[in-house]
């Protein structure tokens, strides 16, 4: 059971934890600075936070003591693009090789010490053997001729934002592409499959609405008991493989709404996950000004929205990808929104409790 | 020797202080800097050397327009100011 969130905001990293009144901001790092990402390491609880300073670029920080002390470390950087190399996105758009964002964070398998993934923005994977000290970039799959199908979404360059490694196999890794997909290495990232098959995409023509090249995955959560239970809430509709991303479905009916940003699923039950949905794409608010949460507990067959503790009249709060999360009892879930506020339960969902309304905009929420 | 001078809102991340360095372009003059300072560099230009989006140079008070190569001489006596620009706050 976690008594601990880390709050990644516009304006700081807020620490959060449960005292004998509650749950109540404890603390605050990097004040008036705007952090994008928070990452817990399962391992041995170190803290990762990936700033976006507006002037002086991407940075990443690393806790060893439970975020008393912060040290700058190396962030994923580029290579030297090679001269004369045309490199464009999908829509024609020019890719710098410039890590613009950090947008993903992930700690390899228990046998692989050490080991961290990172997504970024502009769609490269990065790879780090001693915590963050060094990166390098996971150049097949970046060079893969494929990436320039990639294109931007709501980010504009593409941007990789989720990676899950199978806890069977360390070796084995997936990953979420906005707009590029869903893809699969087994070999620690040595060669990658596309595996999107049976994802559809409203917003392109219908002669491309099934190329797994241009879905647009917002968030992919792997089920930790069973590995080959994969979630996606993509850009329009919740999809769901159950043969490690072989194949996806699309669930129907969802309501008030399938689209949405985040996804989490419970540790033990692969059947169980939360969503944060919204109107749609062109309407980016909760349905009604209503404030809820969606959750299944039959592989999506049936929903229950949860809305007990939280805002339902004129209430705008979106829910972006990486502001959602569930501790490892299963039991406690909190999530962030671009309006300040910050909620948890600890009944998952049956019931909220209003930690704030007023902080800065949320990007990323971590219990630990 | 080229004065190098940073804004003084990196102080909020880390030390930059004034420095008086050799070099007889914007690029090398700013390379000694980072020679004694390297942790500065990434805050000032990208991944791939220029500088960064939001951060302007001006050499003797002009306002750099090379900010890919930085190939522009500079003398002996050269004044170099690194600032945050008014975009990207």
């Amino acid at each position: 059971m976690s008594d601990r969130i880390h709050v990644a905001t516009r304006k700081g990293v807020f620490t959060v934890t449960r005292g004998a009144d509650g749950w109540a901001v404890s603390g605050v790092d990097f004040l008036g600075d705007h952090a994008g990402l928070i990452h817990v390491d399962p391992r041995d609880g170190t803290l990762f936070a990936a700033m976006a300073l507006g002037h002086f670029g991407v940075k990443l920080h690393r806790s060893r003591d439970g975020g008393k002390s912060w040290d700058e470390i190396a962030k994923p950087t580029y290579p030297e693009k090679p001269e004369g190399l045309e490199d464009k996105d999908g829509w024609g758009k020019e890719i710098p090789w410039n890590t613009e964002v950090i947008w993903s964070l992930a700690s390899g398998g228990a046998d692989q010490p050490g080991r961290l993934w990172a997504g970024t923005i502009p769609g490269g994977l990065f790879k780090s053997d001693d915590a963050g000290d060094s990166w390098a970039l996971v150049e097949s799959l970046w060079n893969d001729p494929r990436r320039a199908k990639w294109m931007g979404g709501g980010m504009d360059l593409p941007g990789l934002h989720s990676i899950c490694v199978d806890p069977r196999d360390s070796g084995r890794v997936v990953i979420g592409v906005s707009c590029g997909g869903v893809w699969v290495t087994e070999d620690d990232g040595a060669t990658w499959e596309v595996r999107a098959e049976g994802m559809r995409a409203a917003y392109m023509p219908p002669d491309d609405a099934d190329n797994p090249l241009i879905q647009d995955p917002h968030q992919l959560a792997m089920s930790p008991s069973d590995p080959d239970v994969v979630w996606a809430q993509h850009h329009n509709g919740i999809f769901r493989s159950v043969d490690g991303c072989g194949h996806w479905t699309e669930l129907q009916d969802v309501q008030p709404s399938s689209f949405g940003f985040p996804v989490v699923v419970h540790p033990r039950e692969p059947d169980t996950a939360w969503f944060v949905p919204a109107v749609k794409d062109e309407c980016r608010i909760p349905v009604d000004g209503k404030v809820v949460v969606t959750r299944t507990r039959d592989g999506g067959k049936t929903f229950d929205v949860l809305s007990k503790g939280l805002p339902q009249t004129f209430a705008y709060d979106l829910t972006f990808r990486h502001a959602l999360d569930i501790d490892s009892s299963g039991d406690r879930l909190a999530f962030g929104t671009t309006t300040g506020s910050l909620f948890v339960s600890e009944d998952q969902g049956d019931s909220w409790q209003v930690v704030s309304t007023h902080l800065p905009p949320v990007d990323a929420v971590r219990f630990s | 020797m080229v004065r190098v001078v940073f804004t003084p809102n990196l102080r909020r991340h880390l030390e930059a202080p004034e420095a008086a360095v050799s070099g007889d372009t914007v690029r090398a003059a700013l390379e000694a800097v980072f020679a004694d300072n390297p942790r500065l560099r990434d805050y000032v230009l990208d991944d791939q050397g220029a500088v960064r989006k939001h951060v302007t140079v001006y050499v003797d008070g002009e306002r750099l327009a090379d900010r890919t190569a930085l190939a522009l001489a500079v003398a002996a006596d050269a004044e170099i100011y690194v600032m945050q620009a008014l975009s990207g706050g």
